[in-house]
């Protein structure tokens, strides 16, 4: 671990730890000061693809992050109706473009006339939390038991390796559906709004954590072979030690990679369980619900399915630009 | 409007006379045509009609049918004793005579009711139609193992002293139930366990038409019906398509209530509901078979278009969608809460939630829809001139309640229907005004009444306050609109219940009183009786009086709305134009 003072030091990069490759130490002086992290870093700026994904994806988190100051600016509360702007018999909002106006950027919702600029600033709230919280969850989970598995190898690889296979083969969509459905409207100390958030953190994260979990199971593994641990190894370093100095700091690469491609798929899975219905209750704003009370006026109100719609669209290719200039970035021969 | 029709039908027996002046009639095309009066009236024969249904069949066997767009089409291919009056307006709320001479003749009280049949009618292969195969065809819809969709209306009436099926039957010709008596081939008999004085609606009841019992298949009986009716089976895909063609064996001299003009009905089933409507709207298609109406899309379409709207019908149900204002549950144990909860909802939000005024319905003042004989104006809380509520009783009767800032409860709908779901989002909103915060909880449809709010004890230990519901008359008619939803001795603990909690003394004893009285007029007083009881105990949000938005394809001749089947195109009268 010490062996190369010059990268150890260098502690504000965020792979400080990273045992130098053999050949490190023949390299010049100029190149001495960059870390992996400041290579990743420079490769990742020159990404311009990658770079506007980031953009936007740090534009979602604030806007989601700031959803009730900015609605109280331009906007209205995401729940209030206005049914003078909607026809009474048409049910469609009155006025060209969904009833697009400055007051209404995005028009009205048919029926109700809900505001749908403000309801898809906090659908963000409600897809970002549950995406994000749910990525951390699954990442925590398969982190563990993948590096477990890969550095113990034996009987607790057999295990833990048997149970992803079950997770995987878990009809998951069916399981989450069920499951949000019987779940009561009080449990756990929490109800409303925070149980179902909390319940669909869980569900998406907990069975989400093999795909995590494999790809850290076999890092470890090829890692576990490596000199640089057999070395620590030899020098009496024992298992804890290991695996937080050698192996995780290895690890940190590939897991920020599949952690930013995890979450648009939550993303999509939060909103497919919004969209059948399983998810959080109205009259919270979601993208998925939006979507699955579009269907019914979509011919007459495109507006009402284009928005939310795009708001999922942009927010998934978002996430999945960056993630891919991520790993690109941190590993150049996935290329 | 009756010497019309008749005049009709002796044109059609002579042949072919087309131009028909029915006084009622129209051939104007504007919106509403085909309610209250025939639209493009006509005797011209021929043509197919094409009909196309979004699901599939519940079933086409008599014995095992309940859902009202079966009621209307097997008349097509099946004759019960009696039916509603093929016209438009209230007259087709009365009952007349079909395989029947005449409506029933019942005795002194009520008990038993005996028809006597018309002669000359014979099933399709030609054998002519008997008493005998009248009471096998109710003998074998008793049957709810084979038959579980039928109404159970034979089964809770009649006095049949343990009898449960012709299948199980030990008397040869399989007609051993005692609670059907046949002396002869055109008499039958009917006895009742208790007095019931509308007995003549279940003489309407598909289960009364005849099935040869040669020729009955139990559950495969639906692959081919056999005919008494204007048309017969010609080919039957069970959950693709059937067609129909005329039944040279049907006599309309027999018959003075069939048109039966076109030659040929085709009937596609399990169609995109979308697909439907477009259909619909550009005339590749002439009859929406479930009769549910426009969906959401094409009556927006429909209503903002000139040219389509004038080709639409907005048709009365006898259905109401309202919402339950729990007593079980506190404070809704308190009237003055129950009060409250009246006067701050939003009456015009409830309405907007269905499809607003035309394509939605009327706001409802009380639960009997307007159309039901006995249904008097009922207004207790002002619905209809405060059609937003009236915060300020809505105030004053949560100061009287004890709770003067508001309470929490819930309110449920059925997560797959979009209507419930904003009428909830409604309830949310203006309840919410005077302080009555409302959590919104989804319950799936098919256990809706099983497992959840109709479960009495479920109900209350979720504290589901305010349950949003709708309810349907199997016919116009008081008795069959209340009983199911009002009398408080037909909740049962284990859940299935219809009565979402309304349990109030005196109105089942104005059931009992109603079920007692043999005179038209004075029953039909006590249903409106039993309204205003339920209205005054607050125990019901009506929401609204239920229309449909109908398209009538501008080809289709002789279309009106029947108000005794519910709001429906009457299909044995419908043409088509070639």
């Amino acid at each position: 671990m010490t062996i190369d003072a010059g990268k150890a030091a260098d502690a504000s990069a965020p792979f400080g730890d990273v045992p130098p490759e053999p050949s490190a130490g023949a390299l010049g002086v100029k190149i001495e000061g960059r870390s992996l992290g400041r290579i990743a870093w420079n490769r990742l700026k020159r990404d311009r693809v990658a770079m506007t994904g980031g953009a936007v994806v740090i534009f979602l988190v604030l806007v989601a992050i700031f959803a009730p100051l900015i609605v109280k600016v331009i906007g209205h509360p995401p729940n209030e109706f206005h049914q003078n702007l909607v026809d009474p018999s048409l049910q469609t909002p009155i006025g060209r473009f969904g009833g697009m106006s400055w007051e209404f950027p995005f028009g009205v919702e048919p029926v109700n006339g809900r505001d749908l600029f403000s309801r898809i600033l906090y659908g963000a709230r409600i897809s970002l939390l549950i995406a994000s919280l749910a990525t951390l969850l699954s990442v925590l989970i398969g982190t563990v038991l993948g590096v477990l598995a890969g550095y113990f190898g034996g009987w607790v690889d057999a295990i833990i390796s048997r149970t992803m296979d079950v997770f995987l083969a878990f009809p998951l969509l069916l399981f989450a559906i069920a499951l949000a459905g019987v779940v009561p409207d009080r449990a756990f100390g929490a109800s409303g709004d925070v149980l179902r958030v909390g319940l669909l953190i869980f569900i998406i994260g907990f069975f989400s954590w093999p795909y995590i979990g494999r790809i850290v199971r076999g890092q470890t593994l090829s890692l576990r072979e490596r000199e640089f641990i057999e070395s620590a190894r030899s020098l009496g370093a024992r298992a804890p030690y290991i695996i937080f100095r050698e192996v995780l700091p290895n690890l940190v690469a590939p897991i920020l990679v599949y952690a930013t491609l995890l979450i648009p798929t939550n993303i999509l899975f939060e909103a497919a369980l919004s969209f059948l219905g399983v998810g959080v209750r109205p009259p919270t704003a979601t993208w998925g619900g939006m979507l699955s009370d579009s269907v019914h006026f979509y011919q007459v109100t495109p507006h009402f399915m284009i928005f939310p719609g795009l708001a999922i669209f942009v927010t998934v290719l978002a996430f999945n630009l960056f993630g891919d200039g991520l790993r690109d970035a941190l590993d150049p021969r996935a290329r | 409007m009756g010497t019309a029709l008749v005049l009709a039908v002796t044109a059609c027996g002579g042949g072919g006379n087309s131009d028909n002046n029915d006084n009622d009639g129209t051939a104007t095309a504007e919106f509403g045509a085909a309610v209250g009066k025939v639209f493009n009236p006509s005797d011209a024969k021929g043509g197919t009609l094409r009909m196309a249904h979004g699901s599939d069949w519940d079933s086409l066997d008599p014995a095992d049918t309940y859902y009202g767009y079966s009621w209307d089409f097997i008349r097509l291919y099946g004759r019960s004793l009696v039916m509603f009056a093929p016209k438009p307006g209230p007259d087709g709320n009365q009952l007349v005579p079909d395989l029947a001479e005449s409506l029933g003749t019942p005795s002194a009280d009520a008990k038993t009711w005996t028809y006597k049949i018309k002669s000359g009618i014979k099933f399709e292969d030609g054998t002519p139609v008997t008493s005998k195969d009248v009471k096998y065809a109710v003998e074998r819809s008793l049957d709810k193992e084979t038959f579980p969709q039928g109404p159970t209306y034979f089964n809770d009436f009649l006095d049949l002293q343990g009898y449960t099926s012709p299948y199980k039957d030990p008397d040869p010709e399989k007609l051993g139930l005692k609670a059907i008596e046949t002396p002869d081939d055109q008499t039958i008999i009917f006895k009742l366990k208790q007095p019931f004085s509308g007995f003549d609606y279940f003489a309407m009841l598909p289960a009364t038409i005849p099935v040869p019992r040669d020729k009955d298949t139990g559950t495969k009986y639906k692959e081919h019906p056999i005919s008494t009716g204007p048309y017969m089976f010609e080919t039957n895909n069970l959950g693709k398509n059937f067609t129909l063609v005329r039944n040279p064996n049907w006599d309309p001299a027999t018959d003075p209530n069939r048109k039966a003009l076109p030659d040929r009905i085709e009937v596609s089933l399990n169609v995109n509901a979308d697909d439907i409507d477009n259909r619909l709207l550009a005339g590749d298609l002439d009859v929406f078979v479930e009769q549910t109406g426009l969906g959401a899309a094409a009556r927006a379409k429909v209503l903002a278009d000139e040219n389509l709207k004038k080709n639409a019908d907005a048709a009365s149900l006898a259905r109401l969608w309202f919402a339950v204002v729990n007593p079980d549950v506190a404070p809704l144990d308190n009237i003055h809460c129950r009060k409250a909860i009246l006067y701050a909802a939003d009456h015009e939000g409830y309405q907007r939630a269905y499809g607003g005024p035309i394509a939605g319905g009327d706001i409802a003042t009380s639960l009997l829809p307007p159309q039901i004989p006995g249904a008097r104006k009922i207004d207790l809380y002002n619905f209809e001139s405060k059609k937003n509520g009236d915060l300020e009783a809505a105030k004053s009767e949560l100061q009287q309640c004890g709770q003067p800032n508001g309470f929490s409860t819930t309110v449920t709908y059925r997560a797959e229907r979009p209507a419930e779901k904003a009428t909830a989002e409604s309830l949310q909103q203006s309840l919410a005004r005077v302080g009555i915060k409302l959590t919104i909880k989804p319950y799936p449809q098919a256990d809706y009444t099983k497992l959840y709010v109709g479960k009495p004890d479920f109900a209350k230990a979720n504290n589901l306050g305010v349950i949003i519901y709708g309810w349907g008359a199997d016919w116009p008619d008081g008795f069959g609109f209340l009983q199911q939803i009002v009398d408080s001795r037909v909740i049962r603990p284990q859940g299935g219940n219809t009565n979402l909690g309304i349990k109030i003394p005196e109105v089942d004893q104005l059931l009992d009183q109603a079920l007692q009285t043999t005179d038209k007029a004075a029953r039909e007083k006590l249903w409106g009786d039993i309204d205003q009881k339920v209205m005054e105990n607050a125990m019901a949000l009506p929401g609204i009086w239920a229309k449909v938005l109908h398209y009538r394809p501008p080809n289709l001749t002789n279309v009106y709305v029947s108000e005794g089947l519910g709001g429906y195109y009457d299909f044995v009268s419908l043409g088509v134009k070639q």
